[in-house]
């Protein structure tokens, strides 16, 4: 027997048997589409949440940075004292320290007057900390009193900035004071906080009066060319307090991610509905085969009696769920990407579909296929023949 | 002449220990090679019993059963679906594969071998089924057929592999006369064509007259 054969012959019989029955068929393929569509969105609101939390930090222009211990992410850090990040620049290695200072806070929307909360980040306009243009470009403006600006990738409840300010519309409140927006920039919102507003380090202080420039939430350090980041790390962890935490770049991204994957604890939901699209797929698919091996019973057994060995059959079975699992794939594939795009729309969070997530999804739904198909073959042993006569 | 089929003191019970229920008691018979054999009997005296030890399905643990030279006796499972690929099956229920045409159908039983082309599958499986009187319905489902139509398919997919036995459980039992004994007759011409032995389990006693020899099987003895 050759190979094409071997697997070739009951792939064409299980196709023509699914083929034969179009109404179950139609069923067999709702099923998985259900499944794939379930998982699909699951995977691209998790992968969502975490991009959307490390939207802020992906934009830092820093090497290592300084976090108090308790501070589960930056959306809700503890503040420690600004002299112990200026004790960090006693080692050489170290070009500059700057801090940063983070704080939610109500906007009010020039039109409607609601307020609704954003986050707020107050650092020295000339230490350009956002590696992004728009606000590098506006340091010097950002440097006057009550000066702030805006994220144009906020959620529309706090009106439409952009067309406001061309209409010279630019006053506001944040915190029940009042400031002027003197540009836009695009950064995108998170879970945490529906927009983003950046402001001088000296307007922070205006805006959340209780605060103080000596209580500060994150330090960013800048070290002098070719010197390596993890040694300076390691100096910093050893010769600083306890309570702080010295993360380098990836690791900070990884703190904020972490935060929504198992503190928060978003992420066990969103791979718990994962888990559970999987198994309510596996379940219709193993019903759809079981029926279809117990349809089949004595056109199995008839086979094997004709000299087809219990392997051809296994083999039909698993072709049968492969076949499933692609016909199911491509519709829910398609629906996903409409659903993706209406997300986004909701959301206003990217939301991609990405290669990677297309295989990682396909290998999942052919995953539960064949873990159906295993546990439907089980049934093939009352295809016997000995009762057919 | 050489034996294809040779039993030898073969006896065969259901169920164990107090509820052992005999079948089938010191069967001895043999059959040559192009020989056509009935065997007939009441319900319940065993005849579709023997048949399944005869065809490797049902395992059978007392005398010897020698097909085409292999002893089924104690023997393992790949000898059996070996020597039953070399057998033709004509059930009584035609059991069809319903989802495939008549052609399709009789192509399974040459797809089990994949030394053929598929053009030379569907050549021959082509010209059985002219040779039983349906070469204007190979493209129909079972479906779409009748019961005397199915039963000339199954026939043609069981000659279609050429096998030196043929068995048969009540070919004719959801027949009418005429086509029943049109089945048989069709099968008898075809077999005796090539050779072929075939034994055929019958309570039908208007098809007799096909057989080269009838057994009569009663209690599970051959009278």
């Amino acid at each position: 027997m050759n190979w094409a054969g071997w697997l070739y012959f009951p792939a064409r019989l299980a196709w023509r048997q699914l083929v034969f029955d179009r109404t179950k068929l139609v069923a067999a393929i709702c099923g998985v589409l259900f499944a794939c569509v379930l998982v699909f969105m699951q995977l691209g609101f998790k992968d969502t949440l975490y991009a959307s939390a490390a939207s802020a930090p992906l934009k830092l222009d820093g090497d290592l940075f300084l976090m108090h211990k308790q501070s589960e992410a930056m959306w809700r850090p503890i503040q420690f004292k600004r002299s112990e990040l200026m004790r960090a620049l006693g080692n050489p290695a170290i070009a500059e320290a700057y801090p940063l200072y983070l704080g939610l806070a109500p906007l009010k929307n020039i039109q409607t007057q609601t307020k609704r909360t954003l986050m707020v980040y107050g650092f020295d306009p000339d230490s350009l900390l956002f590696n992004v243009p728009a606000i590098r470009n506006k340091y010097t403006e950002l440097r006057l009193k009550d000066t702030i600006l805006f994220d144009e990738y906020s959620r529309p409840e706090f009106g439409p900035v952009r067309q406001l300010l061309e209409m010279g519309q630019n006053v506001t409140e944040i915190n029940d004071y009042k400031v002027t927006i003197i540009g836009l920039f695009q950064l995108g919102v998170s879970f945490a906080a529906d927009g983003n507003v950046i402001t001088s380090d000296l307007n922070f202080m205006r805006i959340f009066p209780r605060r103080n420039l000596e209580n500060i939430d994150m330090g960013v350090i800048r070290l002098n060319p070719e010197t390596s980041v993890e040694s300076v790390q390691a100096e910093l962890k050893s010769h600083l307090n306890a309570f702080v935490n010295v993360f380098t770049y990836e690791e900070l991204l990884r703190h904020e991610k972490d935060y929504w994957a198992n503190t928060a604890p978003i992420g066990f939901i969103f791979g718990f509905g994962t888990v559970m699209g999987w198994v309510v797929g596996l379940v219709i698919v193993y019903q759809i085969l079981f029926t279809d091996i117990t349809n089949h019973r004595n056109e199995f057994a008839t086979l094997k009696a004709m000299g087809y060995e219990q392997g051809y059959f296994i083999r039909v079975v698993f072709a049968s769920a492969s076949f499933l699992a692609v016909l199911g794939f491509i519709p829910g594939y398609l629906l996903s990407l409409g659903l993706y795009n209406l997300a986004e729309s909701q959301m206003y969070m990217p939301m991609p579909m990405l290669i990677s997530k297309i295989i990682t999804v396909f290998m999942f739904i052919l995953s539960m296929c064949f873990m159906a198909g295993l546990l439907a073959i089980r049934k093939l042993k009352d295809a016997n023949p000995a009762d057919m006569f | 002449m050489s034996n294809i089929i040779e039993v030898d003191h073969l006896s065969f019970s259901f169920g164990s220990g107090a509820l052992t229920q005999p079948v089938l008691k010191d069967v001895t018979i043999s059959l040559e090679q192009g020989e056509i054999v009935l065997i007939t009997g009441p319900s319940g005296s065993g005849k579709t019993t023997f048949l399944t030890i005869i065809g490797g399905l049902r395992q059978a643990l007392h005398g010897s059963v020698k097909v085409l030279g292999h002893q089924f006796i104690n023997s393992n499972e790949q000898i059996k679906v070996k020597t039953r690929q070399q057998i033709g099956y004509i059930f009584q229920q035609h059991n069809l594969l319903k989802s495939l045409t008549a052609l399709q159908n009789v192509c399974m039983t040459l797809e089990i071998n994949t030394t053929m082309t598929e053009q030379q599958r569907c050549d021959r499986a082509a010209e059985m089924l002219i040779a039983v009187g349906l070469g204007d319905r190979l493209d129909y489902k079972p479906d779409q057929l009748s019961g005397g139509q199915r039963q000339r398919v199954s026939i043609a997919r069981a000659l279609v592999g050429q096998p030196k036995i043929i068995l048969a459980d009540e070919p004719t039992a959801s027949l009418d006369k005429q086509s029943g004994y049109e089945a048989v007759n069709l099968l008898k011409r075809l077999a005796k064509e090539s050779q072929t032995t075939i034994l055929l389990v019958t309570h039908d006693y208007r098809i007799l007259d096909i057989a080269d020899r009838v057994v009569e099987l009663e209690d599970g003895m051959i009278k």
